[in-house]
């Protein structure tokens, strides 16, 4: 019954797993890419729902300036989900950069076959 | 003198900034600003190395923004804070010196700027590790030093390079994946992100008997996270083609700096956020203590199989990195003494071999395979002066750096038991190991030519900086081995200060 009371930290473990797997042992470098990503939402989707308290509020001060902390969800983790994106989305960019230029050299996505063309060249030199 | 609490900050501000107005110059100011700041930020490690040695305490917590511990953001320095965040100054600037003609070579002119940006936010990432006191924060500079190492990588113009950073990306996500769900699972046990709030959290959790097994799992995830990310075996496949393949400006710079980076926040995150008693009871160190062990031989084996100048010093750097796994997983303070010993001696001597590689294979066309560089030694002779001291270091001739960790070590592994003697014994076999590759890639250099290739005897006059920074190199290598006494008291100081103050 514990899996039905934490759905999101499962639903999130399960997604890690996903992305986990993709990541180092798929062979196509979009895919671990993909799984990159899959894997960091699995990890946000960990933390916001460590933050959210059910029937509680978005943290936002009211314009009458009156705050019960206790009437809020914790904002701190929504917080660390907005850093981590960035994080996650400068690690996408750098690696789809890396994988133009190495599709460009090679026309292959898979790094196995990108492994041996370049220990082919190196050879040849 | 109050001020001096302020020049942590500054430093990481310092090179946030310098990085960004490297992009609006050309290579050439784009490295005088590089030069500018490590000078300057240098300067204020020294400052505060020397504010803490003569304060009461030796130690201050410096608060970021406008609101104290737990809410606000916090950083902090002992002593051995600023002495690693000098270190790693020290020997980026020395890298950078030292490789820049290379430099020039390996690198596209219109984008060895980019170079210097990277290094700069390597430089700014490597000082938050050292400083910081929260733990997110941590984790977001691991992944700027990370990308920041990546694209150093990326910038050679060789597509081998290439090929090598798509690896070292790989590997790092897996790294910082792990540590990023290990501290996800730490906030969500302790509800707070500074480590001194965190610390006292475990302890009450700890003793109380609750969520062992998510903090073990959490401790488990967060090591192996930065253990993949620093080279640690059986994750140290990456570190060949790495440093193998970069120029050697950036080999100096992962290899020296950027992987004690990562070793230096473990330690932190062992001694305080967890805390040594935990480490110690959750049986983690002897996994480290056995990867430790292994890397040191594995490593060593890689390397005499190897025939290729850089790839063995890359997997010398596994072996040497080993030694600091052992020292953290015995995980007493005379064991942690010596790690921290053997990360100063590996980050003063690594650069100075990759350098010195880099400069034996330029007098063979870039070659860089034993055959082709017997005799190289002879066309570049501070490249072979320098080798030979770095290979001297590595090996653990006494007076070179190299040694005092060595000695440290087996003085550190009595009274542990069984353990004991396989620290001793992994200490023995990994020497005479180290031996057979060092010298023997020592002699090769120095030998008669077999291959006839056309060699370019590399004259004085062209590598002028190159042959200062070297020596310069060599010096501050025998100088700590000569007169270790002053860094050891320091680091006795600075690890009460680590472990006990917070």
């Amino acid at each position: 019954m514990n899996f039905l009371i934490n759905y999101e930290e499962v639903t999130s473990m399960i997604l890690f797993a996903i992305g986990f797997t993709m990541l180092v042992f798929s062979k196509n470098i979009m895919k671990k890419i993909l799984g990159l990503n899959i894997m960091d939402t699995g990890v946000y989707l960990f933390l916001a729902s460590m933050g959210y308290i059910e029937d509680k509020l978005t943290p936002i001060v009211p314009p009458t300036g009156e705050v019960n902390a206790l009437d809020y969800i914790n904002p701190i983790p929504a917080g660390l989900v907005l850093t981590g994106i960035v994080v996650s989305v400068s690690f996408s960019a750098l690696m789809l950069a890396l994988t133009v230029r190495l599709y460009k050299k090679y026309r292959t996505l898979n790094l196995d076959e990108i492994y041996e063309k370049c220990s082919k060249e190196d050879e040849e030199e | 003198m109050e001020f001096i609490k302020n020049f942590p900050f500054i430093t990481i501000v310092l090179s946030l900034f310098c990085s960004v107005i490297c992009y609006a110059f050309k290579d050439k100011k784009a490295r005088f600003v590089t030069y500018f700041l490590l000078i300057i930020s240098s300067c204020m490690s020294f400052s505060v190395i020397m504010y803490n040695l003569f304060s009461e305490t030796g130690y201050f917590a410096y608060r970021m923004g406008h609101y104290d511990a737990p809410i606000g953001n916090e950083i902090s320095a002992g002593l051995l804070e600023p002495f690693f965040a000098l270190l790693f100054e020290i020997v980026i600037f020395l890298s950078i010196t030292g490789g820049y003609k290379r430099l020039q070579k390996d690198v596209e002119e219109s984008k060895q700027r980019f170079f210097y940006i990277m290094i700069n936010l390597t430089h700014a990432a490597l000082m938050s590790l050292c400083y910081t006191n929260d733990i997110y924060t941590a984790y977001v500079f691991i992944e700027i030093c990370t990308i920041a190492s990546c694209a150093l990588l990326m910038s050679s113009k060789r597509t081998r390079s290439l090929v090598a950073a798509t690896r070292y990306t790989i590997f790092s996500l897996i790294g910082s994946s792990l540590v990023l769900i290990g501290i996800v699972l730490l906030y969500s046990v302790t509800g707070h992100l500074l480590f001194p709030n965190i610390f006292e959290t475990i302890q009450a959790l700890w003793a109380t008997g609750e969520y062992t097994n998510p903090l073990t799992i959490a401790l488990g995830l967060i090591i192996s996270g930065l253990a993949i990310k620093s080279g640690m075996f059986p994750f140290h496949w990456w570190m060949p083609d790495t440093y193998g393949t970069a120029t050697p400006c950036a080999s100096g710079i992962l290899s020296g700096v950027v992987s004690k980076g990562y070793i230096f926040l473990l330690l932190k995150m062992i001694y305080r956020v967890i805390g040594p008693q935990i480490f110690l009871e959750s049986g983690i160190n002897n996994i480290l203590l056995v990867f430790g062990v292994c890397g040191m031989i594995v490593g060593s084996v890689s390397a005499i199989r190897t025939s290729n100048i850089t790839f063995m010093t890359a997997y010398s750097s596994a072996a040497q990195i080993g030694y600091i796994y052992m020292g953290i997983g015995l995980g007493t303070k005379e064991a942690l003494l010596a790690a921290l010993f053997q990360i100063v001696a590996h980050s003063l001597t690594k650069p100075m071999l990759f350098l010195a590689a880099g400069g034996l294979s330029d007098t063979v066309g870039g070659k860089q395979d034993f055959d082709s560089l017997r005799s190289s030694a002879h066309y570049n002779k501070p490249s072979g002066i320098a080798f030979a001291a770095g290979a001297l270091s590595m090996v653990g001739i006494p007076i070179f750096a190299g040694f005092v960790p060595k000695m440290l070590f087996s003085i550190s592994a009595f009274g542990h038991g069984f353990k004991t003697y396989i620290v001793l014994l992994a200490l023995a076999i990994s020497t005479i190991l180290n031996v057979i590759y060092f010298l023997r890639t020592l002699v090769n250099i120095y030998s008669p030519a077999i291959v006839d290739i056309p060699r370019e005897k590399i004259h004085f006059s062209k590598i002028k900086v190159f042959t200062v920074v070297v020596i310069v190199m060599a010096i501050v290598n025998l100088t700590v081995g000569l007169h270790s006494q002053p860094i050891i008291s320091l680091f006795e100081k600075g690890i009460e200060i680590f472990i006990n103050i917070r």
